[in-house]
């Protein structure tokens, strides 16, 4: 260890670092101030929370900075200890409960991501929600949305990170039911909240198992308490944890996960919550929200990564329900005419591959394909808002009121183009860094079967997009695209009120949609740069910026921010992964990370996959062509004529029926009999039982009086006899019927607690 | 325990002072609405003061010792003392039963339901103050049981004479169950006062002398104990007397019945059954724990199958008295600080939703959830407050509600040694399905009631159907008004606050939680 200690360089830190919790208190703040006086500002808040978007935005950025002068200052292989800040926040029972900050490359690659986009959707959302009837409302729940999305990455310990998570399920609940008046948008919004809570029981579950499990360990170890993500995470490598207890606890956060980041078979809510602003959507979808559940999975990947021994199995829950995500969310997308509905199954079968790479080892490239699909996914969103919100007249729907939008609108055209070439994962655009990773590095950790799931996707992907981009933008325009108007508009934003706009015909949006939607474009094609595996090692800057080095000697619990007494060891051999923390083992020392490795870059591999996207493009492309634009005679109503394809079309377009299982089985069982079942238990029975002592206790003391009373001791008592009954008459007139009973209740009460005294004293 | 007896007549001031009220009322001829009004307010105001002075004066480094005790010969016949204190666990509740009675007070300054009668009405929540109030800083079992019944009283003319329109049935309903329980409690009590030698009634003697009691002995003292504390709690299956008596009562009777009365029952655990009856306590935990759980779940839904806003409160109440039971029922000191946090909790988010149905019923004459809706639309004040105590209650991070409910499922994991583990872990999943159930049905409550257009009967005003602009137009309804604000400022900031800073209360009830375990360490 001594030795060790020469190669150990003092790492560097700096404001930004050491006052990155910051970063949500800012849009925190802001929100109060939004909701207490925005209305009075003269742009009735929006500026408040532009701002303070901004003042995260540089506070992340200057963040981001200093993190990378603190890699570039550790020696090779050294560990580079997050920057942490705790305070005590409550303690009862001995137990402290801290809340601080902990800052690594994960959260800092997360924050930037989420501060920059949430700051383009804010200026974004100037435009598009002027004249809003609740603008003001608007801006105060997207910053705290935002400020709950900061405030869960920079999380050091589980009780900060719930509580992030919470807000955002809040906020959203908000801001899909923003336009509640409609009852179709407020149930989408209960709707959305209730999926999520469901899943969150599990992290409720998986928190308080995780904080008993692994209390004694962090605290004896590592100085900190069970509810710290660092030392739950050194724990989990430790050896230490009952395999069972740690399998039942990665469950338990997984199901979180799913109903979070709308995993199968609870991702029902996602595409429903397109009910609110496309804004909300665009920022819902990129970067909170539903990235939250894949950061969890990343944040706590020890957990996972031991309690489903990731690399030592060929399948596992994680990757099942990210394969089956993949596949079942872009089948859906083929049957989808709102355009927002198919971005938002595109969405949901990106978080598959998301979940499956990091469910198969592949933990970087899964957090880089966070990173741009963040910046492509809002695009596409913004894309679309912006058609809506300048061409089709607040309608949504790609076959009634879309089409040959490409000559009116080229800028957004241009935007989506680029941004869907980066979804499909087409080279050099980013998609195709991230998510080629993710099916290469799934395959060379053995999980073969998904990696050919994987490459379904991407066709699925690739055709599904063209498909869109067709209706959209090629083709003839039709509906209000072409100039013709609904007088009674059916679609989401029908209470938006831009009624300036209603009479104009097609055109390009202003500078405040465009602008944002060029700098994400921009991004779109170029942040896959940023970890370019196919140019070798130098390219790898996010690979060396977030991704943790994992072999880590610790000799004394971590001290102050920064100056933790990390020691440093070689890195384990590449390949070598037996031992989750490559070869060392919890006696030398304590372990963060997993030792993963990295599959090797081939363009042969590449080759393949960029093959199949564009086979996938083509075909669909010339099935579009025949299908909308020839109405060739052979596809046109083939769903209609093949039993099988009917069959198919039916399952997709009822959503495999699973809303229907959850919406009028499950909810409508327990809502419904269940509910009613135990209200009639308590009417009946319950009280039943209590109006039955009470008759019964009633006819008993009236035969005791009857034939006790009145014929035994009556004739000795006649005169207080008579005496009770005076008094008795004086208060008849206040009695009902029930009074009797339940003073011959009461009686026959205390008879049996004297009774139980008896036995006592006996 | 270390006894404090500084400034020991701070208690019995604070307690009796509302009695001094009632002689005042009592001379106020019965026409002069406004001098009982003022006499009545001044009359809070100074108990509260003398609540808050108690708060300054505690000395919270030893919030785990009795503090202000007072000892005085009371009836010496049964040797039964007038012996007060509080210490970190009885404080809190001390002081907030004095927070809603004010709060209560200051709302029915313009909300006196009928058939009015302001100086009976104030008059009884005065004395009801005083029992409370006494309830709490009673240490002595006799004192304790005399407070406690004192209750009883007011509460049963107030839900009997101001309440709905099956308030008889309710209101004897209420009071002949709670005096079945009381009844075998006070069994109890004498039972464990001649188990062990017929000296004394204090608690603190109790508690030194109680764990001698045979085991069997002391679970058959615990069953008395345990029916008069459930039934008050209520804990399933007797909490029926609850939907009903909330419903009937007039919303100021809900929400002291609501904050501070179930509190009687939980507090009974904390304070007199567990700490006095260590072995018998653990016999029962495992059927406590589980009765706990089946109200959460049994309490959610019940409240799906409402139709009733104000029964659906009431049955929430049932659900979340059972997450304050699962704590109680772990019997550690982490379990029971969060049953203590979840009952100032609930005072503050129930008696807030209380208030805000009363409000609602006040202005609608309805409280059937299919005649509402929007609310948000006609008074946006009073439906965000709403949402915010709808979020509150189905414990959101950040909210007080939280804080109760979260700590409580936690400690469900660990229980005390020699208590089943699985047992309670299961308790611990079961729990945590309530949170769920509790999202939805306080969310749907909110959706149906303050989202949507309003229904057709109440709609009215300038509003139609084409105002899909900025501005709403005229409705008739009035919003949150002067009184109410300042009635429910407080709980709404004490909600926030004490979500944000957990540790203001947890400090104080901590220390006084290792006390009530002492029993069980040895």
């Amino acid at each position: 260890m001594i030795a060790a200690s020469e190669a150990l360089n003092q790492l560097s830190s700096g404001w930004f670092l050491d006052h990155a919790y910051l970063i949500p208190i800012v849009p925190a703040v802001c929100f109060f101030i939004i909701i207490l006086f925005g209305k009075r500002l003269p742009m009735k808040g929006s500026e408040v929370g532009v701002l303070s978007m901004v003042a995260s935005l540089v506070l992340a950025g200057g963040t981001a900075m200093q993190w990378i002068d603190r890699v570039n200052s550790a020696s090779e292989g050294q560990f580079i200890s997050p920057v942490v800040h705790t305070w005590n926040w409550w303690q009862i029972g001995g137990m402290k409960f801290t809340i601080g900050q902990s800052i690594d490359g994960l959260a800092v690659i997360v924050l930037v991501v989420v501060a920059f986009i949430s700051t383009l959707v804010q200026i974004y959302s100037l435009e598009y929600l002027r004249g809003d009837r609740r603008y003001t409302h608007f801006f105060a729940a997207l910053t705290l949305f935002s400020a709950g999305m900061l405030a869960m990455v920079i999380a050091e310990d589980t009780i900060l990170l719930l509580l992030g998570w919470e807000i955002m399920g809040l906020c959203s609940f908000m801001l899909i039911g923003h336009w509640w008046e409609d009852g179709a948008n407020s149930r989408a919004a209960l709707k959305a909240f209730f999926t999520v809570r469901t899943g969150d029981m599990g992290l409720l579950v998986g928190i308080s198992m995780l904080y008993f499990a692994s209390n004694d360990w962090t605290t004896e170890n590592l100085g900190v308490s069970g509810f710290s993500i660092r030392g739950i995470s050194a724990w989990a490598l430790s050896g230490e944890p009952n395999s069972t207890v740690i399998l039942v606890v990665s469950i338990a956060l997984f199901i979180a996960a799913i109903g979070k980041s709308g995993q199968f078979p609870l991702h029902t809510w996602l595409p429903d919550a397109m009910a609110g602003p496309t804004p909300v959507s665009s920022l819902l979808h990129s970067s909170t929200m539903v990235v939250a559940g894949v950061f969890l999975v990343s944040r706590l990947y020890p957990v996972f990564f031991t309690g489903f021994d990731i690399l030592g199995t060929g399948g596992n829950f994680i990757t099942i329900i990210g394969g089956i995500t993949i596949v079942i969310a872009a089948a859906l997308a083929f049957v989808q005419n709102d355009i927002k509905k198919v971005l938002a199954y595109s969405t949901v079968s990106q978080l598959g591959y998301m979940m499956l790479g990091l469910g198969a080892g592949a933990w970087l490239p899964a957090v880089f394909h966070i990173f741009t699909h963040a910046f492509f996914k809002a695009c596409l969103f913004l894309g679309a808002g912006s058609i809506s919100h300048s061409a089709s007249h607040h309608s949504f729907d790609m076959k009634k009121d879309m089409g040959g939008l490409r000559k009116v609108m080229p800028i957004t055209f241009t935007t989506w183009i680029i941004s869907t070439l980066a979804l499909c994962g087409v080279f050099p655009f980013s998609g195709f860094f991230s998510k080629d990773e993710i099916i290469d590095n799934v395959g060379n950790n053995g999980y073969n079967t998904f990696m050919i799931i994987g490459l379904i996707g991407a066709f699925m992907t690739a055709a599904y997009m063209t498909r869109a981009t067709y209706l959209t933008f090629f083709g003839t325009a039709r509906g209000a695209s072409a100039g013709e108007h609904h007088d009674e508009h059916d679609a989401h934003d029908a209470h938006d009120s831009h009624d300036s706009h209603a009479a104009a015909s097609p055109h390009e949006s202003g500078l405040l949609i465009t602008v944002p939607l060029m700098i994400l474009a921009v991004l779109a094609l170029s942040s896959g740069f940023l970890n370019a595996t196919p140019f070798g090692e130098k390219w790898e800057l996010i690979k060396k910026w977030v991704e943790p080095s994992s072999a880590v000697v610790m000799e004394t619990a971590p001290g102050g921010p920064g100056h933790s007494a990390a020691l440093s060891l070689p890195k384990a051999e590449e390949g070598h992964h037996e031992s989750p923390c490559g070869s060392e083992t919890p006696e030398e020392g304590v372990c963060y990370a997993p030792q993963l490795q990295h599959a090797k870059f081939k363009w042969s591999k590449a080759a393949i996959s960029l093959g199949i996207v564009f086979f996938g493009m083509l075909s669909s492309w010339f099935v579009c062509v025949a299908l909308y634009t020839k109405k060739d005679k052979r596809l046109v109503g083939l769903t209609q004529r093949n039993g099988a394809l009917r069959a198919g079309y039916k399952l997709l377009d009822n959503k495999y029926y699973l809303d229907t299982l959850y919406e009028n089985v499950i909810v409508k069982a327990i809502a419904g009999p269940i509910a009613a079942g135990a209200y009639w238990f308590n009417n009946n029975i319950l009280d039943g039982i209590l109006h039955l002592v009470a008759r019964v206790s009633r006819t008993v003391s009236g035969w005791v009086y009857r034939n006790i009373d009145q014929r035994v001791v009556d004739g000795t008592v006649n005169n207080s006899g008579r005496a009770t009954r005076g008094v008795g008459g004086i208060l008849q007139p206040v009695q009902s019927g029930k009074v009797s009973q339940y003073g011959a209740l009461l009686f026959s009460a205390a008879a049996v607690a004297a009774l139980v005294l008896v036995i006592i004293n006996s | 325990m270390e006894m404090l007896r500084d400034e020991n007549w701070v208690l019995s001031v604070g307690t009796f002072l509302p009695m001094v009220g009632v002689l005042l009322l009592l001379i106020v001829p019965k026409a002069n609405d406004q001098l009982i009004k003022m006499v009545a307010l001044f009359t809070s105001i100074a108990t509260l003061a003398v609540g808050v002075f108690t708060l300054f004066k505690f000395n919270f480094d030893q919030a785990g010792s009795m503090q202000f005790v007072a000892e005085n010969k009371w009836i010496p016949l049964i040797k039964s003392s007038y012996f007060i204190g509080v210490d970190g666990i009885s404080l809190p509740m001390y002081v907030l039963s004095m927070v809603i009675t004010l709060l209560v007070v200051i709302y029915s300054l313009n909300h006196i339901p009928s058939p009015g009668n302001p100086k009976a009405f104030f008059i009884l929540m005065l004395v009801l103050q005083t029992g409370m109030a006494g309830t709490f800083i009673a240490q002595d079992l006799i004192l304790f049981f005399v407070f406690f019944e004192l209750v009883l009283l007011p509460m049963y003319f107030m839900i009997g004479v101001w309440g709905g329109e099956n308030r008889q049935y309710a209101s004897l309903k209420f009071f002949l169950y709670t005096m079945f329980g009381s009844a075998l409690m006070l069994v109890a009590f004498l039972a464990l006062f001649f188990k062990t030698g017929a000296e004394s009634f204090a608690i603190p003697y109790l508690v030194e002398n109680g764990g001698a009691i045979a085991r069997n002995v002391q679970i058959w003292i615990f069953a008395g104990m345990f029916i008069g504390f459930a039934v008050k709690v209520p804990m399933f299956p007797f909490h029926t007397w609850l939907p009903d008596a909330h419903t009937q009562a007039p919303t100021q009777g809900s929400v002291i019945l609501a904050a501070i009365l179930l509190k009687l029952g939980t507090y009974g655990f904390i304070r007199i059954a567990i700490p006095i009856l260590p072995e018998a306590a653990k016999a029962w935990a495992p059927y406590i724990g589980g009765l706990a759980v089946i109200g959460i779940i049994y309490g959610a839904l019940g409240c799906l199958a409402q139709t009733d806003m104000k029964r659906l409160i009431a049955f929430s109440s049932v659900a979340h008295m059972g997450y304050v039971m699962l704590g109680v029922s772990t019997l550690t000191d982490f379990g029971m600080s969060a049953a203590m946090f979840g009952m100032v909790a609930h005072g503050l988010i129930t008696g807030m939703l209380f208030f805000l149905a009363g409000s609602i019923k006040e202005r609608y004459h309805t409280l059937e959830i299919s005649r509402l809706g929007g609310l948000l639309t006609q008074m946006p004040r009073m439906g965000w407050i709403l949402g915010m105590a709808s979020m509150a209650s189905l414990g959101l991070p950040g909210l007080a509600g939280f804080w109760g409910e979260f700590p409580a499922i936690l400690s469900a994991y660990n229980p005390a040694d020699g208590l089943n583990v699985t047992v309670f872990r299961v308790y611990m999943v079961i729990a945590a399905l309530g949170t769920v159930l509790a999202a939805a049905y306080l969310l749907w409550l909110f959706q149906r009631v303050a989202f949507g257009e309003p229904k057709a009967e109440f709609a009215g005003g300038a509003h139609g159907a084409d105002d899909h602009g900025s501005g709403h137009g005229h409705s008739q309804f009035e919003d949150v008004n002067k009184f109410e604000w300042i009635a429910w400022t407080p709980l709404l900031i004490a909600i926030v606050v004490f979500g944000v800073v957990p540790n203001l209360l947890f400090s104080m009830i901590d220390p006084a939680v290792h006390g009530i375990l002492a029993g069980f360490k040895g």
